[in-house]
């Protein structure tokens, strides 16, 4: 009896949902190693965990206020990611998101009052502001080749210097008792609230993912989109336009990261201070990776991650690890899932004696 | 028979792959300073076989014996320390480093700082020896195709190799180095040492073997002495049945000009392949060859011809509409399809399914979508017919092209290029690496398209292709179309006039 890898001829659909499960449960094995290390109850930490996360409606829309910016970057850099654009820069496409909602929330609506059309408008400029910070790589890339993981990666450097730049000094309100930031927007522009500091942001979020699951598995546009990823210079000799569809497809994954940015100040924070350069941008990788690269797929990695870390929060304040151990436990679940992936492509088999079945 | 005991043995070789039996309890013997020829098409098993042998797959069955002694070969290094080696059909040489450099690249009892100066003194020895001209220092990058298997050939023999493998050696060089290859494996197996080369080209068994060991679906249908057999005869061993060497063609009756170009030139790095002042005219109904050692302006004259290079002066005229400058899109829309010479990189989109290939042309249009949205049905039944009708052995739609054999994906790419033909067809080396079955295929359906009315642009470099297939065939070199042959002028000798630099017509 041997045991030996095979290639799967075809992605196995049952293993793209039992792969994810089973090193899921193995990375809850490994964390329990690392929290007993820790002197920690396993059970009583996941517990705390995951109380901490479903416990009380309020819990829960702390998952989903993280879920939301997390899906919308997920989404973002798995379309780029689709086309080989690999595209880091959600960090910064995102601040750029909250710097276009403001310029819409502070210089166009009115201090006091305002109304819907408004909070569309700070929407598009939001979205406007990602596209704009994912669109110069893709101009450098397809007209100049320049390698776009520097110029998304040092984008996001410059993102972060000009919102702290806006908020310490030509934004900063007066009024605001020397606290960094800017006044706050008229609450005519504030993003519905939904539960707790939970938006609708995450409806938008949801039908979003959905819509770009749509175009890109059952459209004229996702097949070329596709053909483009998996073999650039075979769709040039169909007749696939690589250049202009690299530069359209990233003008949206830029925008996606840009409403992920805008959702933060119109919903959340009402107002552009510190607190958009959390690394939502650079988590979104990972989750983009964790779902295959399948919008619907982001969906269940992005709320995974966001369990992850508002449980870590609880972790800190219930348990008294330090919130090291948070960011450990994500690591711990991630490596499981990345290596498991190789189940999806490969299957395992026993050879004996016996021919092929 | 040679009463020696054999210098290898492979015995009840067994090896399955995920679908498939590639090698089914398969026997090889070789003797020293015997060249055998491991003849078959693609997807027999020969290259399975000798992966085998060198390490690269573990078999699931059988034993190996070198010199009657059970030898255990568990990676290429070790077959190298027991002195076999292969050349690949794609070569394992780095570019951008010196000939010197690759030789020793990977060598497993290397100095810490080996010195290169005498790597290169004894590369020049053997170089002489054998007659294999290659410059030690010379990078890889700045070498044809033909001197990378040279380079290829002489790092086998610097580590010691006693018996070499090659695998379709032929398929990437000119005649002259073909010629050639044949003469450094004559002069290695008369010093003792073994070869066995995989092909499916009958010449080159009959020039280059003295034993031929034909394999058919992972199993031995027949070992023969070459001196023994006809190529007639090993063509039905490996086909199972008795292969048309000549094509069905209706008489020539040219309809209308579908492609007049006038003075196309191109800019282009290499001066060898820029397309210089090139004239020619396609009719309806007419196969126009073209003969020339690969890189001399063929691919750029197809992609010149497809939209997929601007042309630098010049027009290209296609069914009377102005296609100068245009992108590859416009060609597509006005019925030019187009066989590259490169099926894997820019014919066909390995990742993705049989069915999506074949719809890669056709998806723009109804019934195949509707409103942007691709109609799943209608795809499917159209996929299916092109599966059946040009008999495309898949196991399902939704596999993917890589794991289709070479014949297969270029019978993909045949059957989207023709079902979306409308008036011009170009041809880039249509039957390359094709097994004989796949080959007849091939060609048979291009004809077709010929008897049909489609104007086919032919570009090979066979010229028993050429003669049997084309109505007129030019001949390409250095950028220039030399000039065009014509009915009792299409022979071979007259071609290889022409490609020498004579123009026969000239004289008339």
């Amino acid at each position: 009896m041997k045991l030996r890898f095979e290639k799967r001829l075809e992605a196995s659909h049952l293993s793209t949902i039992l792969v994810p499960l089973a090193s899921f449960v193995i990375s809850l094995l490994l964390g329990a190693l690392l929290l007993a290390a820790n002197k920690a109850n396993p059970w009583q930490t996941y517990h705390a965990m995951f109380m901490g996360s479903f416990g009380s409606l309020y819990n829960f829309s702390e998952v989903i206020v993280k879920a939301t910016p997390l899906i919308l970057t997920g989404l973002g850099v798995a379309l780029a990611f689709r086309l080989r654009f690999w595209n880091i820069g959600a960090e910064g496409q995102l601040i750029w998101g909250g710097i276009g909602a403001s310029v819409v929330g502070l210089f166009v609506t009115p201090a006091q009052g305002g109304n819907l059309i408004y909070l569309l408008l700070a929407i598009m400029a939001a979205m406007a502001g990602g596209a704009l910070w994912a669109g110069i790589p893709a101009l450098l890339k397809t007209r100049l080749k320049v390698d776009e993981t520097l110029t998304t990666l040092m984008m996001n450097y410059m993102a972060i210097l000009s919102y702290q730049y806006l908020y310490n000094g030509p934004w900063r309100d007066p009024e605001g008792f020397g606290f960094p930031g800017s006044r706050q927007f008229s609450q005519a522009i504030w993003l519905p609230k939904l539960v707790g500091r939970s938006t609708i942001g995450i409806i938008i979020a949801l039908v979003i993912a959905l819509v770009l699951w749509f175009v890109l598995t059952k459209t004229k546009w996702g097949f070329e989109l596709t053909m483009i990823g998996k073999n650039p210079r075979a769709a040039h000799v169909l007749g696939v336009n690589s250049n202009k569809n690299i530069l359209v497809a990233l003008l949206i994954s830029g925008a996606l990261s840009g409403l992920a940015g805008g959702f933060e100040v119109l919903g959340v924070s009402h107002r552009l201070q510190q607190g958009l350069n959390l690394g939502y941008g650079y988590t979104a990788i990972i989750i983009a990776w964790m779902a295959a690269l399948n919008p619907l797929s982001v969906v269940l990695a992005a709320l995974l991650m966001a369990m992850l870390l508002v449980g870590g929060d609880q972790v800190q304040m219930i348990m008294r690890l330090p919130s090291a151990v948070g960011l450990v436990l994500q690591g711990l679940i991630l490596i499981p899932l990345l290596g498991g992936a190789v189940f999806s492509e490969y299957r395992l088999r026993f050879i004996g004696d016996k021919k092929d079945v | 028979m040679n009463n020696q005991p054999p210098l290898l043995k492979m015995k009840g070789i067994v090896k399955h792959f995920p679908g498939v039996t590639a090698s089914d309890h398969v026997d090889l013997q070789l003797q020293q300073g015997d060249v055998l020829a491991l003849l078959g098409e693609n997807g027999a098993g020969k290259s399975s076989l000798m992966n085998v042998l060198v390490g690269i797959y573990q078999p699931d069955e059988g034993e190996i014996f070198l010199n009657d002694q059970l030898v255990d070969i568990h990676s290429p290094a070790d077959a190298e320390a027991l002195g076999i080696a292969m050349i690949h059909q794609e070569f394992m040489l780095i570019p951008n480093m010196t000939v010197a450099e690759n030789v020793i690249l990977g060598k497993q009892d290397l100095p810490l700082f080996p010195s290169l100066e005498e790597v290169e003194n004894k590369i020049l020895d053997i170089s002489k020896h054998y007659n294999l001209q290659v410059d030690p220092r010379a990078f890889i990058s700045s070498l044809s195709v033909g001197e990378r298997q040279r380079v290829e050939i002489l790092k086998m023999l610097y580590r010691g190799a006693k018996i070499l493998i090659l695998d379709e050696p032929t398929a990437v060089l000119t005649p002259q180095e073909s010629e050639d290859l044949n003469h450094v494996i004559r002069r290695m197996t008369s010093e003792g040492k073994s070869a066995i080369f995989i092909t499916h080209k009958m010449k080159e068994v009959m020039a280059f073997s003295n034993k031929v060991q034909v394999l058919a679906k992972g199993e031995t249908r027949a070992v023969k002495d070459t001196a023994k057999t006809t190529p007639e005869e090993l063509a039905t061993l490996m086909v199972g049945r008795q292969v048309l060497y000549n094509i069905e063609k209706e008489p020539f009756r040219p309809g209308d000009i579908v492609l007049d170009v006038k003075r196309l030139s191109t800019r282009g790095d290499r001066e060898h392949s820029r397309l210089k002042e090139i004239n020619l005219q396609i009719r309806q109904g007419e196969i126009l060859g073209i003969a020339g050692v690969a890189g001399n302006g063929q691919q750029e004259l197809a992609e010149a011809l497809t939209g997929q290079i601007p042309p630098s002066e010049g027009s290209i005229t296609i069914k009377n509409l102005d296609m100068t400058g245009k992108a590859p899109i416009s060609y597509i829309n006005n019925g030019v399809s187009y066989i590259p010479e490169d099926r894997g990189a820019m014919g066909s989109i390995g990742d993705m399914s049989v069915g999506h290939n074949l719809i890669m042309k056709g998806y723009r249009k109804a019934p195949f979508i509707n409103r942007g949205i691709l109609q799943k049905q209608s795809i499917f039944d159209f996929v299916h017919k092109l599966i059946k009708n040009f008999r495309i052995s898949t196991p399902s739609q939704e596999t993917q092209v890589k794991f289709l054999s070479g014949g297969n994906i270029q019978k993909t790419i045949l059957a989207r290029e023709i079902d979306a033909c409308d008036g011009l067809l170009i041809a880039a080396y249509p039957a390359r690496g094709l097994d004989v079955g796949a080959t007849e295929a091939v060609r048979q359906e291009i004809v077709k398209q010929r008897d049909h009315g489609t104007a086919v642009l032919l570009i090979s470099e066979e010229l028993d292709e050429l003669i049997m297939m084309s109505d007129r065939v030019g001949v390409m070199h250095s950028g220039s179309l030399l000039c065009i042959l014509e009915g009792e002028n299409i022979q071979r000798d007259k071609i290889g006039l022409v490609m020498s630099g004579v123009c026969p017509e000239e004289d008339q």
